[in-house]
């Protein structure tokens, strides 16, 4: 009876923890916006302002759920659901502490990797559905830049994997007890980090939002609860790239004293201040210049980094 | 790549910064004297009104919040019968503050004035007037005027000179 319950109680547990991490960090969000613009944030509903969290839902949840009656309908209402439904399915090969996952899978990371690229399904069909030109011009180019950021995203991690010698989470954690991965894998880690950014389309690349030029990109037309998905869609985003990164590059769970799980909540912690320190400081880029960025510095510079691993790899051998 | 991460950095420092917001209800912003908040009828030095229902203000208004009706007393000394301003209107532009011949309108550094119902922002008289007599403490316009009203003659006011006998005028 109990070896059963306990993957169930894993997917309890995950689904809480993120979901309600995902729209706790609204508030941490504005909070870290605020104190790196001198202001103070959200500091009047309940204690340190974190009522705001639950304003923030009861609004969005009773507000009015509009479909333009110029949109794709059956498109439109699906669009949401896949950004949430594809982040959370990723956390299912996140591993918070040892023997904490739901499917520690021999394939972990091919398996994050192709969720967050069905993630911009999501974008592209919300774009194309509304029927509006800003939605559809951020819908192109949430394509454009998913397509061009997905390659590289995927090989500064080979080095990775290459080291590990695995593509499961939890062996890679474990090869990193002598030294963390951000180390010999220093140009694959920012190379990630550049990568994750885009992938989640966080400030300094959320071409396909642009509030200044594309009104709202591909939600424009979206309202309610359906804006809200997109919404916490993001934040999940947010904290499983940054799951990611601390993972791959900075030994997950690994650490002293503390509890594992708090570690690895920690490490995560810090990177989606990192995350939300680039909204604050960082300029969006033209939209030419994100392309060429990409194709011309970013891939190249994954090559050299996976010939060079893999030549260090092989010599060591 | 050097100025993003200058930048990344510079943003960072702000973290430790001194907060530009003002924690309004518990503390306030600073609002000089001559700021253009809610507007009151002034009173002379002697406790008298110093509006003399001109109209003046009514007219320099540009949104036409402000409506009066003149009246006069025992004396013949002209005062509003009602003067009422509709806030929901003004738009705190203090032209009839400037158009005011006797300093009776008067802006107060004041803008706390929210009110659940809009009917609750026009103002009466009673609600306008105050007992002191605002920035100018020593005015008194029917001192310095020069028109009979009760108890002062022509040639009684400040500074004027004792009115000409027309009939001992010789050349």
């Amino acid at each position: 009876m109990m070896p059963n319950l306990f993957p169930l109680l894993v997917i309890v547990v995950v689904l809480f923890v993120v979901l309600n991490l995902s729209a706790g960090l609204i508030w941490v969000e504005r909070r870290l916006l605020a104190l790196w613009q001198d202001r103070h944030g959200p500091n009047r509903v309940g204690p340190f302002g974190l009522g705001q969290i639950v304003a923030d839902s009861i609004k969005l949840f009773t507000k009015e759920d509009w479909i333009p009656p110029f949109a794709d309908k059956p498109v439109f209402v699906l669009a949401p659901a896949i950004v949430v439904a594809t982040a959370l399915i990723s956390f299912a090969v996140v591993p918070f502490a040892p023997g904490f996952v739901i499917a520690d899978l021999n394939i972990g990371i091919l398996f994050l990797l192709a969720m967050s690229s069905l993630g911009v399904y999501s974008v592209v069909l919300a774009g194309w559905s509304s029927n509006n030109k800003y939605s559809l011009l951020g819908g192109i180019r949430a394509a454009a830049q998913m397509m061009s950021y997905e390659v590289f995203m995927g090989l500064s991690l080979l080095g990775v994997v290459m080291i590990a010698g695995s593509f499961r989470l939890t062996d890679i954690v474990e090869a990193q007890r002598k030294m963390w991965f951000v180390i010999p894998q220093c140009l694959g880690f920012i190379l990630f980090l550049i990568a994750g950014v885009a992938e989640t389309r966080r400030l300094p690349f959320d071409l396909a939002e642009a509030e200044s030029e594309l009104v709202a990109g591909f939600h424009s037309e979206y309202s309610g609860m359906k804006f809200g998905m997109f919404f916490v869609g993001e934040y999940i985003g947010v904290i499983l790239i940054s799951a990611t990164i601390s993972l791959l590059f900075f030994g997950g769970w690994l650490g002293p004293v503390l509890p594992p799980a708090l570690w690895f909540a920690l490490k995560t912690l810090f990177f989606i201040c990192l995350f939300i320190l680039f909204r604050a400081a960082l300029p969006r880029p033209r939209f030419d210049q994100l392309m060429s960025w990409g194709w011309k510095v970013m891939l190249p510079l994954a090559l050299v980094n996976l010939l060079v691993t893999g030549a260090v790899v092989l010599a060591r051998r | 790549m050097f100025s993003l991460m200058r930048s990344l950095w510079e943003v960072f420092r702000h973290a430790f910064a001194r907060r530009v917001t003002v924690q309004y209800p518990e503390q306030k912003a600073y609002l000089s004297p001559r700021y253009r908040g809610r507007i009151v009828l002034t009173r002379d030095p002697d406790g008298g009104e110093r509006c003399v229902a001109c109209n003046l203000c009514a007219v320099a208004c540009p949104v036409a919040c402000i409506s009066l009706q003149a009246t006069e007393d025992e004396h013949g000394r002209r005062y509003p019968e009602f003067f009422r301003i509709n806030f929901s209107r003004c738009i705190f532009c203090g032209y009839c503050e400037e158009a005011c011949p006797t300093y009776a309108i008067q802006l107060t550094p004041d803008c706390e004035m929210g009110e659940y119902k809009r009917k609750n922002l026009v103002y009466e008289k009673t609600d306008l007037m105050i007992d002191g007599p605002g920035k100018y403490p020593d005015y008194n316009f029917w001192r310095v005027a020069g028109v009979a009203i009760g108890g002062k003659d022509k040639g009684e006011a400040e500074n004027e000179l004792a009115a000409a006998d027309l009939h001992s005028l010789m050349p």
